[in-house]
This record gives C-alpha cells, structure tokens and sequence, in this order.
C-alpha cells in the first residue's frame, strides 16, 4: 500500500497547502510518494525531496504542465495511479478541481475535504458547512481522497532524502486553453468567504482609523468587516456590515476592534471558529463569545499586533 | 446552442441543520427545502445566455427522489424551458449522479452543462468535475463570469491565488460560484406558466447506472462545542496563541 | 403604474388553517371555483406556530375520512394537569374541577405547521393554486369602494426602495371575493377593520404574545400524550398569562408560554418570562438533560367574542384570527379559525351562484356551534382584569355552574397599546443571564428560526414618526420594544453621547407584537420581501 499526492507549486515553490497535505497522507500510509507535474520545477522536485514524510518524487517536466491544467494533468496521475492505494491531494481550488476527475476515471467514489484520518479507510469530513461532521469509510480498491488544509499541520520541509524520479509525460489533446492568472493581492477577499474577517466598531471612532484595520488585514489576507454602529457612524460603507443585513460570516478567524457585541453583531458571527475580541471594555457583551479576549485599548494593540505579525516567518494565507 | 442545467434539491440554507441523535444523519423532515444556491446561479446564467440570442433552449434537470421535482418546476419558473427528473431514492454519490448525467447527455447532446459549484449539504465539490472527465468534455469550474464566444467560453475562475481566466472549446462543462450573478426572482405569472411546461421523468433503473453507494456513512454527529474562552494579557500571547494553539495564522 | 393582472374567483390571503380550510371548502361544494391561495412564508407552514392541543371537529366535518388520509394528527391526550406554581413549589389542580372547557380528552397534540403543510396538499389536490413566498402587501379596491383584489409584494427593491437588477414588480390578482385570512393582527386586516369600520361598536381587540420551544427529553421523563399547564410564577397576579407543556410524539415536549400583551410594566419582558418559567423546578426537572430544538413566537387574539369586528365588507370577507375567532378559555383558535373559514366558503359559494350578499356570513356564523362557543367563553379573559385569583374563580363560576350562560358581557376597557405605566412608576425587573442549557438568550434563540430577509430591501417595519422612539417612548416607557420583541429586533444604542433606535429587520420573526404593543402605535409592520421570515419546521 503507499500513496500518491498530487503536489500544487507555482514551478518554483511548494503552495503551503500541499504542505498540510502531506501530513495527512502520511497518516494514511507511510509510504507517501509525490507526483509533481510542472515546468522547469527542478527546484520544487528537490524541496520535496527534503520533505522528511516524503518517500520519493515522481517529477513529469513538460512545456504543456507550465500551468495547471486538470485536464492534461488527470491522464498523467492516472498513469501512475496503479501503484498506488490512495490518491490524495488538498481541498483547495486545486485538488477541487482536478481530484473528480481522477476519480471518475478510476471509477472510484472521492471522499472529500478530510478533517481526520480514522484508518486507511475510514475519515472524518465536514458537511453542512462544518454544521455536522460525518465518519465515512470507503469501500472502493483505489481511494480518492482530497485534504482540508487547515485541519493539519504543516509538514516539516528539511531534513528528509528522498529520490527523485523523472517520468515521460503524457500529452493529449485538450481543449482547455490556459489565457491568464490575475493574483489579486490588494483586492480583498470577500467578506462572505475569506477565512479570515477583522471587523471595526464604533471604538474606531473615526473612519480614518479604519486605516489600522485595513494594514492587519493586508497583513493576514483578511476581509474588512464592520458593526452597524461603525457603519451608520459612517465610518466605512455598509458593504463591510456584519451581522445588521443578514450578513452572517463563519470565518476560520474573526477578529472584533472595538465591537461591543451587540446582539446583530453576534449573530452574523458567533459561529467563526476562532473569535478575538479587542476591547477596552472588559465587560463588553463580545468577550461572551470570544476565544481570546484582549482588554486593551485598541489603538495601541492594532499596531502592537501588526508589529508582532511582522515578526512572524509565515503567516498562513 | 442548447445548456443543459443541473439542480439539486437541499435543506434551505437559512435552516440551522440538526443532527439525528441516533447518528444517522441530519433532521430532514417538514425541513424548509430548495435548491442549492450555486446551482439557481447556473440556471440564471443559462436564461441570460438564452436572452442573449446565443442558446435557444436550457433544459433543467435534476436527480433524486419525488419532490426534488420541485427544483426543476423553479428553474422553469425563470426561464428553463423544460425539465428531466430522474427519480431515485436514498443517497446518491456525485459518481453515480455523473453517470446518470453522461447517459441524459449522450441522448440530449447540449453543447454546454451548468451546474453549481457544490451542493450546500455534503460539501463533495465533485459532479461537474467527474461529468467532464467521463464525456472527456473541458471543464471551467468556479465560474464567475462567463463569455460566450464563437465554439468556445471564455471562463473567469475562483481560485485560491485570485482570478483565473482560461477557454474551454465547447462541449464543455462549468460549475458556478456564487458571484456569477444575482438570481432574478420567479414572478407569479411565470410560475404558472412553468406548470404548464414538460418535465420528464426518467426511472434511474431504465438508465442501466449502478448507483449504490461506495462510501458508507458510519456516523453523523454535531461538530465539537466551542471551548470557553479566555482572556489574554497581552497582544503578544494573543499572536502567540493564535499561532500555535489556534493555529489560524 | 400599471401592474399585471390576474383573475380569479376567489383570493385567499393567507395560507394558514382558516385560509386554506376556506379553499377546500369551496372546492368541495364548487369544482369550477377557481381559487389563488397567497402566502408570504416560503412554503406553507414556515410561518405557522401554535401550541398546539387540536380539536378536531372542524376537520371531522371538512374531511372526514383525515385518518385515512394520513393527517399529520397522532398524538391522542391521555392525561391532563394544571399546575398552579409559586417560585418554587406548585400546586396541582384537579382535572375534574377545570371548566369543561379546558378539558382535553379527545384531543390530539399536534404541529399546526405541519397540519397546515398536509391541508395544502388536500388543498391543491383539489386544484386550488398556492403561491408560497408571495405576500400581498396592499389593497385593490373597485372605484365604488368595494375590495377588487390584492396586489402582491414588489420584489428585489434596495433599502431606498430603488429598483435592483432583479426588480421584479408585483402583480394585481382581482377577484369576485377575496378572503383575508392573514392570522392575527394581519396588516390588510388591520386597514380594512379601519377602512369599513367594522369595529364600531366592538370593544378593543385583546392579544397575547405566544411562545414556544420544542424540547427533545430524556426519555425517563416523557409521557407522550400528556397536556399540562400552569399559572402563576414567573408572572405576578395583575399580569395574564400561563404555560403549556405537551408532550408530543418522539420524546418532544411543546413548551410555551402565552402573556397577555395588556401587562402595564414596560420593564417586563415576554422573553424572559418565558425563560424564567423553565427554571421552575418542576420545569427544570423536566427538560434537564433534554435539548432545545426549535424555537419561535407569535402574538395571538384573546378579545373573543366581545372583540370580534364585522367580518364583511363588499367584496371581501375575514377568516380565522385575522378577524379574531380564537377561543381563549379553550387556548384553542384552529378548529374555529377552520370552522370560520368553511362558513366563509358557503357564504361565497351562495354569493357566487345564486348573488346573495357577502352579509349572510354573519347569519351563517350565527348558527353555527362556532358562535356558540365564543359567545359561551367571552366572559373568561376580562374576569382576570381583577387579577389572577378572582379571575379564576369567576371563571369557575362562569364556566363551571353556569357554562358560559350569565346574563351579561364583561367589557375589554383598553386595547393593548394602552396599558403601559411610565417606566418610573413601575418596578424594574431583573432577569436572571441565560445559562445556556435551560434558559437562552435571543441571539441563540433567533438563530432556530431560521429567519432571515433578503440583504438591501426597504425596511418592513416602518415608524410613524422616526424620532418618536427616542424622543419621547424611551423617557416615558424605557423603550419597551427593547423588551416586547422576541427577538431583538428592536434596540437603543448610546452612539456620540446619543441614543439611537435601531431596527434590525431582518431578524423580524413576524409575530406582530410591535404592531399591537407600541404604546403610540408608532410601528407599522407590513409585508418584507417574499419567502423573509422564519422558516418554522414542526411548530
């Protein structure tokens, strides 16, 4: 039994996720080899060869995998997949995109976004948008599995040896045209979806002081939030309002500055699995829900806090 | 050019679920049911590519038990013009639903499908994906924008890094996101004008697809309860905290 | 503006058990009827919530044969208490000793939400076309006066009332006769009982707010089929008020609460009341180790008979609590809301063939049992006027010796909105913080609901004078819609030095209490989007 993972990179780097990725695959089986598809990616093939849980890397060098295309990618993992018992890869728009329809070719029913691994077998993941959590066991011979990134921690990226093997491509004809990638670093992830939300109250007091905000935010690929208070104060436009027009948000991190916890905030927030309110007041409603509780004033944690995020080596994105 | 559109039916996303305290599943009875949101971006994509004088016919369908019917009955309330239902029970996979979707293709030979992105209930992120690889059709998943052009899309993605752009020559499939438009509503007199319209229904056993499932679901049970929080002293031990214990930054 | 028009034979506004007995009922004496039913909840039985103990006489004569066609009616009563409770002990009352009444043998513990899901099937497998998520929002009248017809809701407007890219505009649905059966204190009800005048003479409608929780127990403490209520604590003796405690099928218990929104104290809190009740030890005891699965409220009629406007008027008629047919001693409106709207289907159904006028509803309703009953039950809720103790054993009297037949009408002296003392002249009540296993917050509370409102669309609950919250309603009564809500729609926030009255709309649960409870008559609620609202499962 060994498993295979598909490796996502830009060609020069190992995408974080593919990171976590690794941890959990070698939770299914030690004997974890990884395939990596690219161009000119020499120097990802030999940072997974350092990657301690990594057994071996298959790497396929081909002008035609310079982008990630699932449809030239998908005939390359099936010829490899004999192999192998699993098939793994993360659950982010990658492995989204190109794990179904490997497995569809396999004939093999996909168990996606793992948060656990139970048994070669048998995995815990979330449905109903982590309201439920469901153990399932897979009966299929070859298991497609794809992988929450943030459910595991990231594997260890030196100190590991392992080979590198180079295998042939394989071409077909497709008819996915690659055109352009637009990484957009200063458009801001979405207040409904970004997995992490920092959001000001009226303890701003001004719409300037947002400015504290917004450098965090860039900090931490965060999305802009804002309590009615702020908004009706006129602070920030009512786009960034959580919780006032049904606006709910269940990010993996939701920061509070300056919100007293109304009962609309918290209910357009309450269910973020991580909370931290910032306050001043130590009896502000907030704390109720908050994982962390901070009891200082605002304007000198935010840039304590941006100072204290600098010093990190990496901040997940 | 004729889209194919496929709905499901879910609980409605408003509705807090409830775990069933035998561990069997979800709470589903006299639940607020409708169709699964990317999938009424889809059918509104549809209707707008029909208006726009490039598609001359969307036909809506979807798979699953009676009253999953329902979803198609709204699709053609905004503009589908007819509908197939395949009727099955119980649980299906995305593998299973892929197969049954490549059977109704190979008859109907729409030169696009639509879907949406995921279904808000078992999260799979899986159908449209595995419906392109057993058509050997391009696949343009997290659309959000669309543009149709001579024999092929021109499909702006969601992806992880930002946005993605890439053609898909047609036949092709494309899994919605959310943020491809703003679904119209279904006005009354259009509501009874879709309960003229035809819908087929399709017993999954005449279609020749193996549709038992693969994966067993051996348990459903509520997420962890949130620990209680505490307080912090400085910002310090927060950023620490939400580092290596959180583990969120 | 010229809207599209649809034409009917009827148009029933409202989709709940008297709109749609209306339905059958004229399907069943009329075929060729055709009948448009109008709901504002995204399906039928998402806004519906009731205790609910039912009688089943009103069905046993619409359709008779409901058992062999599986109604969702299982739960038969096998056993009945009524407590009296003080803080901490209770009292139990002898079952033989209630009014006749308030006797329950025979009747079955039921979700009306999922009696009314299961009559829109018989409804529309008659043929009668039912239109979820659309509320009719205002009147059509005939140029001479008479009601034409309904318009229903315009839809994907933004909070200024702009038009989105999704503006679908509403339609005029016109019909021969229209039925408002928009439950209690509906918003067209309300401007046609003002228009026509069919409360001369009538005292002051009376309401209450209702709540319940449906509990799933442990099964040690379960008794299916087991009616209890109680009165007394947590409410003092000038406030009216009591609980139901039902034991339903699948280890739920229904558990609610009902306070008559006459109470004076603008500190009191319906909510919290209603949560403080369960710690009752003979409540707490039982719901221990249980879990709280739903939740919700709606404000309920208690005037009765005394109360009941005309419900005629050229062109339309009133069914069920949109008029206020419930019948308070009995805490039971669904068999007479029913029987109110079979009555108005005969009414319509002789109008329709032979032109009788709308007015025979009135003589129709006079000899029907359901007259009887209300007229038999007026004198019960204005004897608690005098407090809970005289209340009661004037309605022993009343009930029990004479069964309802003393020679004279007790008066309703107020309607609701008038009740409220100064806040400076009444005691402030300190409520216990929720602990979260018995007793909850409203933010967890709303969240079972499932409610929610379109984002960006004009504010349905409307005020008179914007500045009259805090101008005048706070100093004077402490906000009370702070309190009166049961779901935090309404709040005061201290924002620049100021006081600001926020409305959170979209949290609104549509149970009317503001409507009927603000002491200026200063909020109007009207129709939001259609589909906003709860989303109520088996309530």
């Amino acid at each position: 039994m060994s498993v295979l993972l598909i490796a996502e990179h830009n060609n020069k780097e190992i995408k974080s996720f593919t990171l976590n990725a690794i941890t959990a695959a070698s939770q299914i089986d030690e004997d974890l080899h990884v395939l990596l598809i690219g161009h000119n990616a020499d120097d990802v093939a030999k940072s997974l060869s350092l990657v301690p849980n990594v057994k071996k890397v298959i790497q396929v060098d081909n002008e035609i995998y310079e982008n990630y295309i699932a449809e030239s990618f998908t005939p390359v993992v099936l010829k490899h997949a004999e192999n192998y018992s699993h098939i793994v890869c993360s659950a982010n728009t990658f492995g989204k995109n190109l794990m179904p329809r490997i497995a569809a070719l396999l004939d093999t029913s996909q168990v996606s976004d793992i948060i656990k691994v139970i048994s070669t077998d048998t995995f815990l993941r979330p449905i109903y948008a982590g309201n439920a959590f469901a153990t399932v066991k897979s009966s299929d011979l070859k298991k497609c599995i794809t992988i929450r990134p943030t459910s595991f921690e990231a594997a260890q990226t030196s100190g590991g040896t392992a080979e590198i093997v180079k295998a042939d491509k394989h071409e077909v004809t497709t008819n996915t045209k690659f055109i352009k990638k637009e990484e957009v670093k200063s458009d801001r992830p979405e207040l409904g979806t970004a997995r992490i939300v920092i959001s000001g109250g009226r303890g701003m007091q001004n719409g300037e002081n947002f400015k504290l905000i917004t450098d965090i935010a860039d900090k931490l690929n965060a999305a802009i939030g804002a309590s009615r208070a702020a908004v009706d104060a006129g602070y920030i436009t009512n786009d960034h309002q959580v919780g006032q027009t049904g606006k709910v948000v269940v990010p993996d991190l939701y920061i509070a500055v300056g919100i007293s916890g109304a009962i609309q905030h918290l209910a357009g927030m309450k269910e973020s699995k991580i909370i931290v309110a910032i306050n001043k007041d130590g009896e502000a409603p907030i704390f109720s829900v908050a994982d962390y509780g901070l009891e200082a004033d605002l304007f000198e944690a935010l840039p304590k806090f941006l100072e204290e995020l600098n010093k990190l080596n990496t901040i997940q994105k | 050019m004729k889209i194919l559109v496929a709905v499901k039916r879910v609980i409605d996303y408003n509705v807090q679920i409830r775990v069933k305290e035998d561990g069997t599943g979800v709470v589903t009875d006299n639940v607020k049911m409708s169709t699964n949101p990317p999938d009424d971006n889809a059918i509104e994509e549809a209707v707008k590519i029909k208006e726009s004088g490039k598609a001359n016919e969307i036909v809506a369908i979807t798979v699953g038990e009676e009253k999953a019917q329902e979803t198609v009955r709204k699709a053609l309330a905004v503009g589908a013009d007819r509908g197939i239902h395949v009727k099955v029970d119980g649980i299906i996979e995305p593998l299973a639903v892929s197969k049954i979707l490549q059977k109704v293709v190979d008859k109907e030979k729409p030169d696009l499908v639509f879907m949406g992105k995921q279904a808000i209930d078992d999260d799979c992120n899986q159908t449209g994906q595995m419906l392109a690889a057993l058509l050997n059709w391009p696949q343009a998943t997290f659309a959000s924008k669309i543009e149709v052009k001579d024999q092929y899309l021109e499909v702006t993605r969601e992806v992880d890094e930002g946005l993605e752009t890439i053609e898909v020559k047609t036949p092709a499939i494309v899994t919605c996101d959310l943020r491809l438009n703003e679904p119209r509503y279904a006005s009354l007199p259009n509501i009874m004008k879709a309960k003229k319209k035809p819908i087929e229904e399709i017993n999954v056993s005449d279609l020749g697809v193996d549709v038992k499932p693969r994966i067993e679901q051996l348990k459903v049970e509520e997420p962890p309860k949130r620990k209680a929080g505490i307080k912090v002293s400085s910002v310090e031990e927060l950023v620490q905290k939400l580092k290596n214990e959180a583990k969120v930054i | 503006m010229s809207r599209e028009v649809m034409e009917y034979d009827v148009i029933i506004v409202g989709g709940g058990p008297s709109g749609l007995s209306t339905a059958i009922k004229l399907k069943q004496l009329n075929p060729d009827i055709n009948v448009c039913l109008l709901e504002k909840a995204s399906e039928i039985g998402a806004h519906i919530l009731s205790g609910n103990v039912f009688e089943t006489r009103a069905l046993d004569e619409l359709l008779p044969n409901w058992k062999e066609l599986n109604a969702p009616i299982k739960t038969k009563v096998t056993k009945e208490k009524f407590l009296f409770l003080s803080k901490t002990k209770k009292i139990s009352w002898p079952t033989w000793l209630l009014p006749k009444v308030q006797q329950n043998h025979n009747n079955y513990i039921i979700s009306l939400a999922n009696l009314c899901r299961w009559l829109a099937e018989q409804a529309e497998s008659l043929g009668i076309e039912i239109f979820p998520g659309f509320p009719a929002s205002e009147i059509i009248y005939n140029e001479n006066g008479s009601v034409k017809g309904v318009a229903t809701q315009d839809m994907g407007l933004d909070k200024e009332g702009n038009k989105k890219d999704s503006y679908e505009p509403g339609i005029e649905l016109h019909a021969k006769v229209t039925v408002f059966a928009e439950g209690c204190r509906g918003h067209l009800g309300k401007q046609l009982i003002k228009k026509f005048d069919l409360d001369k003479g009538k005292d002051p409608q009376q309401y209450g707010i209702g709540f319940k929780e449906i509990w799933e127990i442990k099964e040690e403490n379960h008794q299916k089929g087991l009616v209890m209520h109680t009165a007394g604590w947590p409410l003092d003796n000038s406030t009216y008020g009591g609980s139901f405690v039902y034991h339903a099928e699948n280890k739920q218990v229904f558990l609610g609460y009902v306070i008559g929104l006459d109470y004076k104290n603008p500190h009191l809190s319906p909510f919290d009341e209603f949560q403080r009740f369960k710690t009752h030890p003979s409540i707490k005891s039982l719901i221990e180790g249980g879990k709280r699965i739903s939740y919700g409220a709606r404000a309920l009629i208690e005037g009765g008979f005394q109360s009941l406007p005309k419900m005629f008027m050229p062109g339309a008629l009133l069914v069920g609590c949109d008029a206020g047919t419930l019948n308070m001693p009995k805490i039971k409106g669904s068999h007479t809301a029913m029987k109110s709207g079979m009555i108005a289907a005969e009414t319509i159904n002789d109008h329709l063939k032979e032109n009788k006028d709308l007015s025979i509803y009135e003589d129709k309703f006079k000899k029907s049992w359901l007259y009887k009953e209300l007229f038999e039950a007026r004198n019960v809720k204005p004897s608690f006027g005098w407090g809970l103790i005289l209340g009661i054993i004037f309605t022993g009297i009343d009930q029990i010796l004479f069964r309802g037949k003393l020679p004279f009408t007790l008066k309703h002296k107020h309607a609701d909105h008038q009740t409220l003392k100064p806040a400076n002249e009444m005691p402030k009540i300190e409520y216990p913080k929720p602990d979260n296993v018995i007793t909850f917050d409203k933010t967890s509370s709303v969240y079972l609901t499932g409610t929610n409102h379109a984002d960006n669309q004009p504010v349905h609950l409307q005020l008179k004078d914007k500045d009259l919250p805090i101008n005048y309603t706070l100093e004077k009564f402490d906000e009370p819609a702070q309190r009166y809500c049961p779901v935090g729609v309404y709040e005061v926030q201290r924002e620049n030095e100021k006081d600001k009255f926020v409305i959170n709309s979209q949290n609104c649960i549509h149970c009317k209490t503001c409507d009927i409870k603000e002491p200026s008559q200063n909020i109007n609620w009207v129709t939001p989007e259609g589909g906003g609202g709860p989303k109520y499962g088996n309530m």
